[in-house]
């Protein structure tokens, strides 16, 4: 099994340098601990945060903190050196135009055509949607890291998601604490077992077949 | 007529029951804190809100749902806003979720004389449900209208007597944005300045969107979720 922490770190495997990124809230965001910080040739990894900030530092020194510069999790956070303060519609343009290299997102259920869905349960408090459609539609690629089966042992990687959709196709790799699979259209392709994860436990608590 | 007024009651003249009402911030972050107060003091009613969050731990925004001054929310999140959740399963306010790219795009295109416009944000969701969808270049776009509202009510570190402002850091969010999208934008700024004395190069928003101008120093800047990491 990979741990959150390997899952993060596995995660952060995925991105180039110079790659400007945007880390969805919970389990993602721990992917940040794993990345290379801008470097002042301006190559590094570049966080996005969708309330308008390009070049998302860590969390604040104690009494450093600054309530006027949050996360999208309204987090206090800090700004690193060439990071940047927008507006909310210019967020968006890198959002939804394609400027943001890869989003990492949480999930609830991923489907094998790459439906995503993450932000309602049935019958369950509606949290609202905040920036997940607009990411999920518009970034270059998306990254799913998730446990493998929802608390109640449900699968969360399934043939066709009964719940609500943030989008439609879009996912192209699922990091889970099983396995790395790919998104294949008949089912799930496994890239990498987690340490002492067999197949056929994936199989079992996968609900889309897993194909070769 | 100077856009400049001497006190928060003096730049909500003409607030009234019904009017709709655009307010900055991404949670409590960047709220305009006195003019809001001033709203839920006002005694107007029926408002529609307009608004990323509606307020957070009985804080901002949530002030006007608990006083029951607004019928109508559109919002983006409602998280950790138990007053929203409370207000939503008793069903006593109207409130539509939208996604934040839309929220936002939707008033950029109210305040830059648009109608509507083609985004593929909500396609194959809830959030297309009843509206037109249309192909372009083999992708499907769903179809959104412009937003606008009788009054903003934003937050700037620093405005000019013209209007022209500069927003500090994240606060900025929504609110130039919504500025552009009313018809009276009211801004609290954190310091008034000479006219002059912003560049107009560094201006942010130009005052051509600002129709009233109120100084408040005073802010209570709540943080919602303080995160450190200790010293090294």
């Amino acid at each position: 099994m990979f741990s959150k922490q390997q899952m993060a770190e596995r995660a952060a495997q995925e991105i180039d340098d110079g790659a400007v990124v945007n880390l969805g809230i919970g389990l993602p965001t721990l992917v940040a601990d794993y990345l290379p910080a801008p470097t002042p040739d301006g190559g590094g990894v570049w966080l996005q945060s969708e309330n308008g900030i390009l070049g998302m530092g860590p969390f604040p020194y104690e009494g450093d903190e600054d309530p006027q510069i949050i996360n999208a999790g309204k987090q206090t956070v800090t700004i690193v050196t060439g990071g940047s303060c927008f507006d909310s519609a210019t967020s968006f343009t890198m959002i939804r135009g394609g400027h943001v290299d890869l989003s990492i997102l949480g999930a609830m259920q991923v489907s094998q055509s790459g439906d995503l869905a993450n932000w309602a349960i049935p019958g369950g408090r509606v949290m609202g949607i905040g920036g997940a459609m607009d990411l999920a539609a518009g970034s270059k690629r998306i990254l799913v890291i998730t446990s493998h089966v929802a608390k109640d042992g449900k699968p969360k990687l399934v043939a066709e998601c009964d719940f609500p959709l943030t989008a439609k196709g879009v996912v192209d790799r699922v990091i889970t604490d099983l396995a790395v699979l790919d998104v294949a259209g008949d089912g799930f392709r496994v890239v990498e077992l987690a340490p002492e994860v067999t197949l056929d436990e994936v199989r079992e608590k996968t609900g889309a077949p897993i194909v070769d | 007529m100077s856009k400049v007024k001497a006190s928060v009651a003096e730049a909500l003249e003409g607030l009234s029951d019904g009017a709709s009402i655009m307010c900055g911030g991404f949670g409590l972050c960047g709220n305009a804190e006195a003019l809001i107060a001033a709203v839920a003091e006002h005694g107007a009613k029926d408002l529609t809100l307009i608004s990323n969050n509606a307020g957070n731990l009985g804080k901002g925004l949530a002030v006007w749902l608990e006083k029951g001054i607004v019928g109508k929310i559109i919002c983006t999140y409602v998280g950790t806003n138990e007053t929203l959740h409370a207000a939503m399963a008793d069903g006593s306010i109207d409130v539509t979720i939208i996604p934040q790219g839309t929220f936002v795009e939707r008033m950029r295109a109210g305040g830059a004389g648009i109608a509507g416009f083609y985004t593929p944000t909500g396609v194959g969701t809830v959030v297309a449900e009843g509206k037109e969808v249309r192909e372009f270049d083999g992708r499907e776009y769903v179809l959104e209208r412009a937003l606008k509202a009788d009054f903003a009510l934003i937050r700037a570190h620093q405005a000019d007597p013209f209007g022209n402002l500069r927003f500090y850091r994240t606060a900025r969010n929504f609110s130039p944005i919504m500025a552009t999208a009313a018809t009276t934008t009211v801004v609290e700024c954190d310091e008034l300045v000479t006219l002059g004395a912003l560049d107009p190069d560094d201006v942010h928003l130009p005052g051509s969107f600002v129709q009233r101008v109120v100084q408040v120093t005073e802010h209570e800047n709540v943080i919602e979720y303080l995160k450190t990491r200790p010293r090294p």
